[in-house]
């Protein structure tokens, strides 16, 4: 085995051609994005008066409320996302591996897709 | 007569977990790790429910907060908010580490130590908030 053509040691990407650049990026920028997010989440749960059932929807209901919450589930659910394939790739090899980054996917795609519709109902429903 | 192995040697293995010495910077790497896949299969889940039931109306929202405020569902969540906590800052320990500060074996070790004691302090402060302001 060699070291790669001299355009691709400048190029410096490694075997990935820089999907683990990209990886390793969204990573961070999903972090970071979660970071914000997270910490908006606790501090409003925590100042909301009521957890009960009429509170918490007309809480919800705001569009700045609605809008963050969205965007909470995007930046976390892609963020653990990344994570897990990490942890995936480091412990299994071959067919179970293909078998469970398949699982984590739809895993992710379905809890994001209720969790988004869950916010949307809520958020635009009428009354 | 020597025997010989009848199967393939077992390859030689680079070191793992049973090998080092625990140390606190090793801690932490591990427990983000771990706090991580709490949080994605554990929290993220609960987070998920909690916006199902209220979308599918208050008798179901009842049941969601009945299990969630139960003696059992506190200590979960009481784990679940400490592993957050402590996930968010090892995660700023990796932000600072990302940038190239803090190798250096005190301050390595000192923001170790530190992600340990926020992850504690913040969750006590977070609970006590919740359940003393009674806003549940």
């Amino acid at each position: 085995m060699g070291n790669g053509t001299q355009l691709g040691r400048v190029r410096g990407l490694g075997a990935g051609g820089g999907a683990i650049v990209h990886h390793w990026w969204l990573q961070r920028v999903t972090a970071v994005a979660s970071l914000f997010l997270v910490l908006w989440f606790v501090f409003s749960l925590a100042r909301l008066p009521s957890l009960d059932y009429a509170s918490t929807v007309m809480w919800l209901r705001q569009p700045l409320v609605a809008v963050p919450m969205c965007l909470l589930v995007v930046s976390v659910f892609w963020h653990f996302r990344l994570g897990v394939q990490v942890m995936l790739e480091d412990y299994l090899h071959g067919s179970k591996r293909v078998i469970a980054l398949l699982a984590l996917n739809f895993y992710t795609f379905a809890l994001a897709a209720l969790a988004l519709f869950s916010v949307l109902k809520v958020a635009l429903s009428a009354g | 007569m020597a025997s010989r192995p009848t199967g393939p040697l077992p390859r030689p293995l680079s070191p793992h977990l049973s090998i080092w010495k625990w140390r606190v910077h090793m801690a932490v790497s591990i427990v983000h790790r771990v706090t991580g896949h709490a949080l994605a299969f554990g929290a993220v889940v609960i987070f998920a429910w909690w916006l199902a039931a209220l979308a599918s109306g208050p008798t179901y929202y009842r049941l969601f907060q009945d299990i969630v405020f139960s003696p059992l569902g506190v200590i979960v969540g009481f784990g679940l908010t400490w592993a957050m906590f402590q996930h968010m800052g090892s995660g700023i320990r990796h932000f600072i580490m990302d940038s190239g500060e803090g190798f250096d074996l005190a301050t390595s070790r000192r923001m170790a130590q530190a992600t340990f004691v926020f992850a504690m302090l913040a969750t006590l402060a977070f609970w006590a908030f919740v359940l003393l302001g009674g806003s549940y």
